[in-house]
Order: structure tokens, then C-alpha cells, then sequence
């Protein structure tokens, strides 16, 4: 029983981590359709941006806390830059844009390795996040526990912009009817670039919050990428209740897998479970109806 | 007359430019370091021209050919391995496995002691692996995004595996040390010059072959399913075939490419096949122009040569640089080197139309060499108006330049 509720946990919270990963590329490549691979690196800005806002103010719990919209502002800066500069031009060609930023990505990358190094640095919990909380018998740590709770506070921030502001009824219609949208006097440009800012800011708190379970490296945004991009498309693209499922899912299926194998065979066994599942659903868990026969 | 040129005379005659530059003159004006180098440049290039066929040609933006190089690689890795252990060990097991592992030789090694089976292993595996994916990918028409994104994470998982099988596969160190290549000594420079030749008319051949298919109805097939596969669909003909024979070629060029690899080079390791590796494939293959013939063999050629001169004396550079070049080529010129004199033809006789890259590098893919602008977008939900979405994108792009 313990030992269930562990594992049920550990999945979970692998789950929640790839939600916060997944959420933002669920708006920029799900809405948009912009094939983000940089959306790992911004993860990787945001978590050196918890690092650096550490080493600004030492106590451990007022940087996390300053961190997290930290994070988000420079995740959101970096995509909005990169939607002015580069993808704007390029929404009619929406594979090239995985080439294109995973040539931002290279960068990105270096650009990292250049400033901090490319050992990788640590960011410290605060106190309060150190420990465990027992449920049932089994032990919870605490900043898994947090970044749990995290990711159901953006889910929720972003499921309520989306549907309950101007800004968000704009979005969606944009997604829906890009034309239909602009000749109702929407400014698709600015949608655009809004939707960009969030979903890159999101892949920011998902870095920061990535530093409370490990370290941080020039290659974080690697481990996550495919991963997200995964939960992306087995939840269906565009549908964020789908991403939400797909992701606790698969987390819960990873670790399951990785405790009953090895985490090799588990990841292997995670794709062929999505390919067979891909072949049940083509279009993911939840898919938007509409009459195009693409 | 002049369509002759251009159409059989002028391809055979090219044909037989590259024969005797690759097969005469290089081995004899190269020294042996460099010779070996160009044959491992070959490699990608056999490779190049895979993806050429299935990204250029048929728009399956294939990121995981890493899979299949690794695939054809580590089979014959094996079988050197395990050649290498019988000729110099006497033992007949493998120096790594009694170091990591139990000293026994696994089970689904044992075909592989065979040159015979070997050899078609090299060819059969990497082929049905890409058959049994693409008929389960395309026939439920999985494509595009999708399509990228499974055979991405299709790389990931095959890297990890290798590296979680340590005492099988080596782990991250990956297969090496080789001494001898079906009998013949690899330090002997005789066999060394061998071994590129053998790589040199690989690549002639498969040349030739993808351009036989290039021109056969299966390769005009295959340029229509890119643009519109729905109209394709309603013909009569069944796009998911299409793609998958191409997709199974492209599989077995690499898995060629990967078994040439490991003689030549001397190591095969999870840091070939990867994520990373895979996509690093496509970058030569934008360059030189996706959709001909021989611009990812050239283009492919070009950056490993650069990355080879490049990445030791300027690590850092050589990244920034790399990814610069998916940028510049991928975002400002798709259609590659190759559709430069188009383009710089086209700005000359209307200078006004191409005031920017967007209008300039638009019609000439739509042109002659590079892949459409107008093929059937996979994520939009609106695909019905690929036109007005474009105009729509070049008048902005316009107005800003201004």
C-alpha cells in the first residue's frame, strides 16, 4: 500500500512537471502552430534565472518566490523575441519552425554554456519545502508536493484567462477562425504575440520549478522537450484538458513502467504505448472538430 | 536540344563527373588522414540523399534517421565485435561484455557472428523497423507535426536504450576498438582506401538509384502527396503506400550508411544516433536543397567538412554557428543553395517584388526546386485557404520592411 501510494506519487509528480513543460507549448505549437523547440531552452532560462535571483537575495524562500515571476518574465521575453524576429514570418510553413528553433535552440544552449559553465549549479530549497509530509505511511517530499500545486495554479490561471477575458476570447478566436477573426477587427498580430509571451512565460516557471528536484544544467531543456512534445500530441493538439491528462497519464505510466523494468526499457515502452495509442486516436485524447478533412 | 542537356545527357554526364572525382581523383590527390575523413563525410551523405527522397520529395520531416544509421551501425559493430573476439581473443566474447557484463555473449548477438546474415541484417532491419512504423503511422494518416514529433522521440528512447544496456550495447561509450573489417586488417592503408571506395560507390549508386525513382510515377506520386495528399487520396491512389515505400528507402540508405560508418570510423556510440545527431542530418540537406537531387549529397558533404575543420579549434563557435545556419537557411532561403540562381534571376528582372527575403523566396519554391509553400498545412484548422494565408503573410512582412 505504501509502497503503491509512492509510486502513484512519483507519477504524479513526474506527471505535473511535464503539464507545467507541456501547458505552454499546448498554447504556441497546439494554438498557433508554431513547432517550438526552443521551448526547452526557455525552460533552461528560467531555471538559471531562479539561480540568479538566488544569488541576489540568499534567503532561500523570498528567491523562489521572486523567481517564479521572474522566470516567467524572461521566458516570455525570449518567445516574444523570437515570434517578432523569426517566427511571424514563417506560420504557412509551420514544420520549418522545428528547424528553425532548434537552431535557437543550439544557441540558446551555448549561449548558456558560455555564461554559467557547463558543470551544472545548484538552486537551494527554502526550508519550508525541505522534508516530507507522510500519506498514508508513504513520504511525500514537500517541493514535489509544491511544484504539484504549482502546476494546478497555472493550469487554472490559464484555463481562466482563456476563457474568462477579452484577452482570451480574442485568442480563441483567432485559433478557431484566423480570418474570421481579423475581419472582425481582432488584431491577430497582437493575439499572436500575446499568446507567445504567455506560453514561453510558462515554460519559465516550469524551469524554475525544475530546480527544487534537480540541478541545473545547459541541458535541461533537453530532457523535457520530446517528453512535453509527446503530451502535446497524445493529448490532442490544442486541447489543454487533453495535455492535462496525457500528462498525468504518462507520468503515472512512466513510473510504473521504470519500477516494474528498468527506466530505459521504460521509456521505450512509453512510446509504443503512445504510437499504439495514436493508432486508436489519431488525433489525440480530445481533438477540435471541425469539417477540414486535414 | 538544349532539354537534352539538362535531361539524360546532362545527368550522365554529371554521373560520370562524380565517378571520377570520388573514385579517381581524391584518392589520388588526398592524403590517407583526409581520404578517411571524406569517406565518413560520404556516409552522411548516403544518408542526405535518403532524407532528401522522404523530407525534400515527400515532406515527411524525418527526425529520427539516426535510428536507422544506429541500426545499421550497431549490426555491424556486433559482427566486428564479435569477429574481433574469435580472431584475436580466442575466446569469442566481446572485451567489453566480461568487463560490464556476466562475459556471456547474449542471445540475439549470435546471428550476427555470420557475415551473410550480417550483411542483410544491415539491410532488412532498418527496412522493416521504417516499414512496420510507417504503415502504423501513415496509414491512420499520423502526418506532419505528428509524424516529426514520433520519429523524434523515436531517436530518444533508441539513445536511451543504448545507454541502459550497458553490458549488451556498450552504454554511452557505445561499440569500438575494431580490428578487422570481415577479414581484412582495418590498420592496413590498403583496406583503408578499400573502405572508402566502398563508400564512394555506395553513394554513386544510391544516387543513381533516387534518381531513377525521382522520375519514376512513384517520385511524381510522391511530390504530389507532399502538395496535397487530400487530392491525391481522392485520385484514387493511396498516399499512406507512397510515403511509407520512400520512408522504408530512405531507412535502409541510413542503415547503409550507419554499416559503412563503423569500419570507417572505428566507433559507433549513442552520440551518433541521437536526438541531436538526427536533426544535425537535416541541416546539410536544407543547405544544398532539399528537394534535389544532389544538393543534400553536397550539402551534406559541405557542413561535416566545416564541422570536422570548425568544431575542434572553435567549440563554441562551431555551435553558434551550426545554429545559425538552421535559422538562416530554414527561415530565409527553404529552398537551399540550389534555388539561389532562381532567386538572384528572379530579383534582377522584377528588383521591386523581391524588396524582401519572404517575397523573393516564395515564388521561387514555388518555382522550380523547392518544396511549395502552399502544401497542406497539418495543424492549421482551416487548410482549405493556404493561399490567402499566405498573401496575407507576404503584404505584412512587406509593409514592415517599409
Amino acid at each position: 500500500m505504501e509502497l503503491l501510494i509512492g509510486q502513484m506519487f512519483a507519477g504524479l509528480s513526474l506527471g505535473s512537471v511535464l503539464l507545467l513543460a507541456a501547458l505552454g507549448l499546448s498554447l504556441t505549437f497546439g494554438q498557433m502552430g508554431v513547432i517550438n523547440m526552443a521551448h526547452g531552452e526557455f525552460m533552461m532560462a528560467g531555471a538559471y534565472t531562479a539561480f540568479v535571483v538566488q544569488r541576489a537575495i540568499s534567503d532561500a524562500g523570498v528567491s523562489l518566490l521572486v523567481s517564479i515571476p521572474a522566470g516567467f518574465l524572461v521566458g516570455g521575453v525570449l518567445g516574444l523575441v523570437l515570434e517578432a524576429v523569426l517566427l511571424r514570418r514563417m506560420y504557412h510553413r509551420p514544420l520549418d519552425t522545428l528547424l528553425v528553433t532548434f537552431g535557437v535552440a543550439l544557441i540558446l544552449q551555448q549561449a548558456a554554456r558560455d555564461i554559467f559553465g557547463a558543470p551544472s549549479v545548484d538552486v537551494r530549497a527554502p526550508a519550508w519545502l525541505q522534508g516530507n509530509i507522510e500519506l498514508l505511511g508513504a513520504p511525500i517530499p514537500l517541493t514535489r508536493l509544491f511544484i504539484l500545486g504549482l502546476s494546478l495554479v497555472c493550469l487554472a490561471g490559464l484555463v481562466l484567462l482563456l476563457k474568462a477575458t477579452p484577452l482570451g476570447r480574442r485568442i480563441r478566436a483567432v485559433v478557431l477562425n484566423r480570418d474570421l477573426a481579423e475581419t472582425s477587427g481582432v488584431s491577430t498580430r497582437r493575439s499572436d504575440q500575446l499568446t507567445f509571451f504567455i506560453g514561453s512565460g510558462l515554460a519559465g516557471i516550469a524551469g524554475v520549478a525544475v530546480t527544487l528536484i534537480g540541478s541545473t544544467s545547459p541541458y535541461l531543456g533537453t530532457n523535457y522537450i520530446v517528453d512535453a512534445f509527446l503530451v502535446v500530441v497524445a493529448g490532442g493538439i490544442g486541447q489543454i484538458k487533453g495535455a492535462v491528462i496525457a500528462a498525468f497519464s504518462l507520468g503515472v505510466l512512466q513510473s510504473v513502467f521504470e519500477y516494474s523494468t528498468t527506466a530505459s526499457i521504460g521509456k521505450v515502452l512509453i512510446l509504443i504505448v503512445i504510437v499504439v495509442f495514436l493508432q486508436l486516436r489519431p488525433q489525440g485524447i480530445f481533438s477540435l472538430k471541425t469539417r477540414s478533412l486535414a | 536540344m538544349k532539354s537534352l542537356l539538362h535531361g539524360r545527357m546532362g545527368t550522365a554526364a554529371g554521373f560520370t563527373l562524380g565517378a571520377v572525382l570520388l573514385l579517381g581523383v581524391a584518392p589520388a590527390v588526398l592524403p590517407a588522414f583526409n581520404l578517411a575523413l571524406l569517406g565518413k563525410f560520404l556516409c552522411f551523405a548516403i544518408v542526405a540523399v535518403g532524407i532528401g527522397l522522404a523530407w525534400g520529395r515527400g515532406g515527411m520531416l524525418t527526425l529520427g534517421q539516426g535510428v536507422f544509421f544506429g541500426l545499421g551501425a550497431y549490426i555491424m559493430a556486433m559482427h566486428m565485435k564479435l569477429a574481433d573476439a574469435s580472431l584475436f581473443g580466442g575466446s569469442g566474447v566481446p572485451d567489453f561484455m566480461s568487463l560490464y557484463g556476466s562475459g556471456e555473449v547474449p542471445g540475439w548477438w549470435e546471428p550476427f557472428r555470420s557475415p551473410a546474415v550480417t550483411l542483410l541484417a544491415v539491410v532488412l532491419v532498418p527496412g522493416l523497423v521504417a516499414l512496420v512504423l510507417g504503415l502504423a503511422i501513415f496509414k491512420r494518416r499520423v502526418k506532419g507535426a505528428y509524424f516529426a514529433i514520433l520519429s523524434q522521440a523515436l531517436a530518444a528512447a533508441f539513445a536511451v536504450f543504448l545507454i541502459g544496456q550497458q553490458a549488451t550495447t556498450g552504454g554511452s561509450n557505445g561499440l569500438n576498438g575494431f580490428r578487422s573489417f570481415f577479414g581484412f586488417d582495418l590498420k592496413d592503408p590498403n583496406n583503408k582506401l578499400m573502405l572508402y571506395m566502398i563508400a564512394a560507390i555506395v553513394l554513386l549508386l544510391s544516387l543513381a538509384a533516387a534518381r531513377q525513382l525521382m522520375h519514376s510515377r512513384l517520385g511524381e506520386l510522391l511530390v504530389a502527396v507532399r502538395d496535397q495528399e487530400e487530392r491525391v487520396r481522392f485520385l484514387g491512389y493511396d498516399p499512406a503506400t507512397v510515403k511509407t515505400v520512400i520512408y522504408v528507402v530512405a531507412a535502409v540508405l541510413a542503415g547503409i550508411a550507419g554499416a559503412l560508418f563503423v569500419p570507417l570510423v572505428g566507433i559507433i556510440s549513442p552520440a551518433d544516433v541521437g536526438v541531436i545527431p538526427s536533426i544535425a542530418f537535416l541541416i546539410g540537406v536544407a543547405i544544398g536543397g532539399r528537394a534535389t537531387l544532389l544538393g543534400p549529397v553536397l550539402g551534406a558533404v559541405g557542413v561535416a567538412a566545416a564541422q570536422s575543420s570548425l568544431s575542434s579549434t572553435f567549440p563554441s563557435f562551431w555551435v553558434y554557428f551550426q545554429g545559425l545556419l538552421f535559422v538562416l537557411v530554414i527561415g530565409f532561403m527553404p529552398g537551399g543553395l540550389a534555388s539561389l540562381p532562381a532567386l538572384v534571376r528572379r530579383r534582377r528582372r522584377t528588383p521591386s517584388a523581391a524588396a524582401t527575403h519572404e517575397a523573393a523566396v516564395e515564388p521561387a519554391a514555388a518555382g522550380a526546386a523547392a518544396p511549395s509553400p502552399a502544401a497542406p498545412d497539418p495543424v492549421s484548422p482551416t487548410p482549405a485557404a493556404p493561399d490567402p494565408e499566405a498573401r496575407r503573410k507576404a503584404t505584412t512582412s512587406e509593409e514592415v520592411s517599409r
